[in-house]
């Protein structure tokens, strides 16, 4: 395998609970991936395993070519990995612009003040609010705003944790549309965990389908859909 | 009223130290949830360092500044070597930390008692002795201290507010996993927050030892006062702190001239921080942060 991001049969636990066995996947550079799972299926786990958060892992965790299996979560943003996390990490006493700024607190370069107002285009809410104490966004501001935060360091690949999580519907189309273009527009690669399978059905070129801690099925979306007893499992249908 | 006025002014220089106290235990607080009780010792402990190098003939700014440097490499080791290895601890809990911490408090009050004696010690001063400009009111150092209370609180705002380095310390104490991945070193920030607090208790020692004589207790009144300061102007705000150290200051001083006299001065502490966390544990200017679900 040669994708940007590869998993090879890696396990991960928390301490003498095992979570993932054996879980292989590919993220393509400037491919866009789903891993959808119910409940406990292991996909929170699955991008803690790449940023080495808290899970011990087994296996091989390799991003552009380079093995990460042992780097610390500090280091891994450096590498060009943007994790949007479960709960979306925000820092809510801090105003917007400095959650932005600490986005690319790793960078060294002089285009951050640039990189502010470009990402602001994507997010135009953003803007109006830069001076306000986080915590007062609504959730799917909030929700923005990490996003948000991970492009500041300017990542080859975005771990996106359900960002549909407790947002309404039309929020959500919203900030899938984005995606979308950020994908296209920027080259960038995204790992898309999600339970709400039909959104993501619609974003992405390949899924990955998780079963307590196992892929069970993996393959184009269209695939996934027709796929009888993935259905019935998996989509209610 | 002249001697209403003395007290009330001397009282905020009083405020003063209470105040540099009170940021360096509202510095630690916010990053890890804990008081540390030993604060105000290695502040003192600082002191006798300072004192030694005056002693040894280096000027008194130069003492100043290497005591500086080696209170913050104190506390940074602290927390680095002890610390940092507690919190690793598969059963460490809140009281692992208040038992290390009276620890540590016993230490350098033994270690000062033993390198340096217990006989009171005079400290110098970098202002001039005598009154502020014949004021009746204060004298220089007194005004001294205000003023470098002040420029260090300022410091230390500018720091936070407009440093890339205050703002990972800032965004590490409040959502450390968070921090990690935008790629904050969590534990040097903890480790670097120790070392400013302790630099912080270094200024206050040596503004305080001038006035009231070096000894190894004389930091444990202090410590009291700054914490009283800390919990009255919001434990949980950096800005409210040193306020709280000025009203204490004042407040002390003048019930202590004037209604329970000088030795109820240190209940009258208590009596703040039991007031202000029975009623108002949140401190008078303590922010509740504003969370829209």
């Amino acid at each position: 395998m040669s994708g940007l991001l590869v998993l090879e049969d890696v396990d991960a636990s928390y301490g003498a609970t095992t979570v993932l066995r054996g879980v292989s996947l590919e993220v393509a550079d400037g491919g866009m991936v789903a891993l959808l799972g119910a409940n406990g299926a292991g996909k929170t786990t699955t991008l803690r395993a790449i940023c080495n958060m808290g899970v011990k892992t087994r296996g091989g965790i390799r991003f552009a070519g380079k093995c990460i299996g042992r780097t610390s979560t500090e280091d891994i943003v450096r590498l060009g990995i943007g994790h949007v996390p479960e709960g979306r990490g925000t820092f809510m006493s801090l105003s917007v612009d400095e959650n932005l700024r600490l986005g690319a607190l790793r960078r060294r370069d002089a285009g951050i003040a640039g990189d502010i107002a470009r990402i602001c285009d994507y997010f135009p809410v953003l803007r109006d609010r830069m001076d306000q104490q986080a915590g007062t966004l609504s959730g799917g501001e909030q929700q923005m705003l990490a996003i948000a935060r991970a492009l500041m360091s300017r990542p080859r690949l975005l771990l996106l944790d359900e960002p549909s999580f407790g947002l309404a519907p039309v929020l959500v189309q919203d900030i899938f549309r984005i995606l979308r273009v950020i994908n296209k527009e920027e080259r960038m690669s995204i790992l898309l965990v999600e339970q709400n399978a039909r959104l993501a059905f619609d974003l992405v070129g390949q899924v990955f389908l998780l079963e307590t801690g196992r892929v069970v099925a993996s393959g184009p979306p269209q695939q996934i859909a027709a796929d009888e007893t993935v259905r019935r499992a998996y989509l209610g249908q | 009223m002249q001697a209403f006025l003395h007290q009330l002014l001397s009282g905020i220089a009083d405020g003063a130290i209470y105040a540099s106290v009170a940021l360096a235990l509202v510095m630690i607080f916010k990053a890890t949830h804990q008081v540390n009780f030993a604060q105000g010792e290695m502040a003192m402990f600082s002191t006798y360092i300072a004192l030694a190098l005056t002693q040894a003939g280096v000027p008194y700014w130069v003492a100043f500044v290497l005591t500086l440097v080696f209170s913050f490499v104190l506390g940074l080791a602290i927390q680095r070597l002890l610390l940092r290895r507690l919190s690793r601890l598969p059963h460490a809990s809140e009281l692992t930390a208040v038992v290390v911490f009276i620890g540590l408090f016993i230490i350098f009050n033994g270690a000062a008692g033993s390198l340096f004696g217990y006989t009171l010690k005079e400290f110098p001063t970098p202002f001039d002795p005598g009154a502020w400009y014949g004021s009746t009111y204060l004298s220089s150092h007194e005004v001294g201290m205000i003023l470098m209370t002040l420029i260090v609180l300022g410091i230390v705002f500018v720091f936070f507010r407009f440093t890339r380095l205050g703002l990972a310390m800032r965004a590490a104490a409040e959502n450390p996993a968070s921090s990690r991945l935008v790629g904050i070193r969590v534990g040097w920030m903890l480790a670097l927050g120790w070392g400013l607090a302790a630099g912080l208790g270094a200024v206050a020692g040596m503004m305080a030892a001038h006035k009231v004589f070096l000894d190894p207790n004389m930091m444990s009144g202090v410590l009291l006062y700054g914490l009283a300061a800390a919990l009255l102007g919001g434990i949980d705000n950096p800005w409210g702190a040193p306020i709280g150290g000025f009203i204490v200051g004042a407040l002390v001083n003048l019930a202590g001239a004037y209604v329970v006299g000088s030795h109820l001065q240190q209940a009258l502490a208590l009596l703040v921080i039991v007031v202000v966390l029975v009623f108002k544990p949140s401190g008078l200017f303590g922010r509740t942060v504003v969370v829209r679900v």
